[in-house]
């Protein structure tokens, strides 16, 4: 599903990503561990299309096709998702038209018509239970005022609405206390099934315990320096990232 | 802002002005210039009673010795008024009772512009009074709203059927003598709408006033007089276009509102003049005094306007809040792109105790333009516990446009509580990121995130005109950011 081959990136000339390698198959989990700058949430953000970065070497192939030269919202729209690691505000835009609007442009995308206003309400109070989120935070504007918690919930709950083929989850679990944590791993998993695949991009072990996955990486200095299975992740919990520096 | 955004914003294209239409119609003008002969023609024309001649004579008198003002953040070309046009009207327009009489190209020109004028296609409940150039076309649903008391006419019919309100009120909110511009409109106004609602009576419908420009050369200059009597209340729309032109074109317009005891107006305007073209070639100049005054106790005016359009818009819809608790407000959002100007605020001038004014403007820029936000709060010795809330936020769309902001306070009583907040943002490249990212493309983007910003103006508009004001927001700015 997604091949990412010798994939460098940097950001007003400064190189973060140097020569990424990786392979994702429909029905996997894989997540990405790493200390602070090692770029993870920079790969996160090239693969969605951020031009903040530029690509400067190497390709990224979703379904096939090379996506360094589309626009976000096209990859978006052919089911790349990103859970963002800091969600903006828009203030004044209320959720359900934010939604309502992502999804009927990725419906006409697919040649689909849009969803009727009362069918749209009928998906968000399904989804809205995955999530265990409140109907008054879906009347709200896009994550204004919202809390840290709550913003990652929105988050796993735009996931669910979009059915992404591929999630991307930048740290949602920074700043979770226990039971948030809980309920966003419930989401995640129970979205999860043989064909989507879901990278989680993760600091800690934590996350781990509840999103069981196929394969952990280990980033450092821009690049993959080590891939095993999830036993890898109780690994470093243990032994921390220092043994890196070695 | 990164260089691909930058590149992007730099094509301020598909702007498309959608009502820059032309009505071939046969059109019964005076010839350009301005002086005491062609105001007595323009007085002839419309068969106005001695008392108007005499009216319009003082204001052009008083004119002359004016000298248009300077001090608005507005590069103004010189205006050459020997150059305007002062009336033109469709051809032997009588006032059509009748629809069937209506010239069928006039009735399609209302049609194009979303304005039917047959009652019978008014689903919505909206009555119309229609004017093109110097005269009113036609005015819908006279009869049913007379059935409760209620006048709402053209400015000439009033003159002649209501000699007495017009005299009584015209010119008392807004003097012939209070700006160069008002007293221009005076000498020369030819049409516009009036509107008298009687005591105790609630409007059932919106009454609406839709004005066009269509002839060469000539200046709109309308009046429009609206008369809230004890505990009554009435919803007023202004809607406006013109054709796309190279020349500039004058419109000076007076709008003056009174409210008795406890009366309340609330008046609407989507103004959607043409602004020019990308290079800032032609487009209105749009130079109008509005201004209400809350004269009884516990009366209420209401302004909320929609400025997308115009070269350049220089107004203070204002209120003279002169009754005890009587109540301003002030709901704006000033769009400017390309090369359009605005100069757009409001004055709250509380008198009476306790009065309260709300001010919220939200202007948004975008291109080579400039938006200013002008507003005056001024408390006089005898209003006791006055309060104001003012809050003004400007939006940048690029990094070539500008925003300013002037209040002005005067506050002469130490129980006043004003408040003024201001902010100046820009659309964040991470929202429009984030939008992409759930597949929104950039330009529906900005539309949302415009239309939020939008929104606690655009929520006091009808509903009618509110869908219509989103529109015209997101065609406004189409093009303007990457």
């Amino acid at each position: 599903m997604l091949e990412i081959k010798n994939l460098h990136a940097s950001v007003e000339g400064k190189e973060i990503l140097k020569g990424i390698n990786l392979e994702v198959h429909v029905g996997e989990v894989h997540a990405i561990m790493g200390p602070n700058g090692s770029g993870k949430s920079t790969l996160a953000s090239v693969l969605a299309g951020s031009n903040t970065f530029e690509v400067t070497k190497g390709s990224i192939h979703y379904l096939g096709e090379n996506l360094t030269e589309l626009p976000p919202e096209d990859r978006a729209r052919k089911g790349i998702f990103l859970g963002f690691q800091y969600p903006v505000e828009i203030p004044g835009v209320s959720m359900v038209n934010f939604m309502k609007t992502a999804l009927n442009e990725q419906r006409k995308f697919k040649n689909l018509e849009p969803v009727s206003a009362s069918d749209f309400l009928k998906l968000m109070r399904e989804k809205k239970e995955i999530v265990e989120i409140t109907s008054s935070l879906t009347n709200r504007s896009v994550n204004e005022g919202f809390s840290g918690g709550e913003k990652k919930k929105n988050e796993i709950f735009q996931m669910a609405i979009l059915e992404p083929k591929l999630a991307i989850l930048d740290e949602t679990d920074s700043g979770l206390d226990i039971d948030a944590l809980r309920i966003v791993a419930k989401g995640v998993n129970k979205l999860r099934n043989k064909d989507n695949a879901t990278i989680i991009i993760t600091h800690y072990q934590r996350l781990l315990e509840y999103i069981v996955p196929d394969f952990v990486h280990v980033m450092y200095k821009g690049n993959i320096v080590k891939s095993s299975g999830k036993d890898l992740a109780l690994e470093l919990e243990e032994k921390g990232y220092d043994w890196l520096k070695e | 802002m990164n260089l691909e955004q930058g590149k992007i914003l730099d094509q301020v294209t598909s702007n498309e002005y959608k009502y820059g239409f032309y009505t071939d119609i046969e059109i019964d003008s005076l010839p350009k210039g301005l002086n005491e002969e062609i105001i007595r023609m323009i007085s002839e024309k419309k068969k106005e009673p001695k008392f108007m001649l005499e009216f319009r004579l003082k204001a052009y008198r008083h004119w002359k010795t004016m000298k248009m003002p300077t001090w608005a953040h507005l590069q103004l070309p010189e205006i050459n008024y020997q150059d305007i046009i002062y009336y033109a009207a469709p051809k032997s327009i009588t006032k059509y009772q009748n629809l069937d009489e209506v010239d069928p190209e006039l009735l399609a020109t209302f049609e194009k512009l979303g304005i039917p004028l047959g009652e019978q296609k008014h689903l919505t409940g909206v009555a119309v009074d229609a004017v093109m150039d110097s005269t009113s076309v036609k005015t819908t649903f006279r009869e049913t709203l007379a059935e409760l008391g209620i006048i709402f006419c053209s400015f000439s019919d009033a003159v002649k059927e209501h000699p007495d309100l017009v005299k009584k009120y015209m010119g008392s909110v807004v003097p012939y003598t209070d700006n160069y511009f008002a007293a221009l409109n005076s000498a020369v106004f030819s049409d516009g709408s009036f509107c008298y609602i009687p005591k105790g009576v609630r409007c059932p419908m919106e009454l609406s006033t839709y004005f066009r420009i269509n002839a060469f050369n000539t200046g709109q200059f309308e009046r429009t007089l609206i008369i809230a009597d004890d505990e009554s209340y009435v919803s007023y729309l202004e809607g406006c276009t013109a054709p796309k032109r190279d020349e500039n074109q004058l419109h000076a317009a007076i709008v003056e509102i009174v409210t008795h005891e406890s009366a309340e107006v609330k008046y609407s305007t989507v103004q959607n003049w043409y602004p020019g073209d990308k290079e800032g070639k032609g487009g209105i100049y749009n130079f109008v005094t509005k201004r209400g005054i809350c004269k009884g106790n516990n009366s209420k005016i209401s302004w909320t306007q929609v400025e997308t359009g115009s070269a350049i818009t220089w107004k203070y819809p204002s209120c003279i809040l002169k009754g005890d608790n009587s109540v301003g407000e002030f709901y704006s959002v000033a769009v400017t792109n390309n090369h359009q100007q605005a100069d757009t605020g409001t004055k709250m001038l509380h008198i009476g105790k306790n009065s309260r004014s709300t001010i919220i403007s939200k202007g948004i820029s975008a291109g080579k333009s400039q938006n200013s936000y002008r507003g005056l709060v001024k408390v006089l010795k005898t209003a006791d516990n006055v309060r104001n809330y003012t809050q003004c936020d400007s939006l940048l769309l690029g990094d070539q446009c500008g925003a300013h902001t002037f209040p002005y306070l005067e506050i002469d009583n130490e129980s006043a509580i004003i408040e003024h907040e201001a902010t100046t943002s820009k659309i964040g490249e991470d929202q429009i990121f984030y939008c992409n990212q759930r597949g929104i493309d950039t330009e529906n983007a900005i539309g949302l995130i415009i239309n939020g910003y939008a929104k606690e103006v655009l929520n006091k508009l009808p509903m009618e005109f509110a869908v219509e004001a989103r529109k015209l927001l997101e065609i406004s700015l189409e093009g303007s950011v990457g």
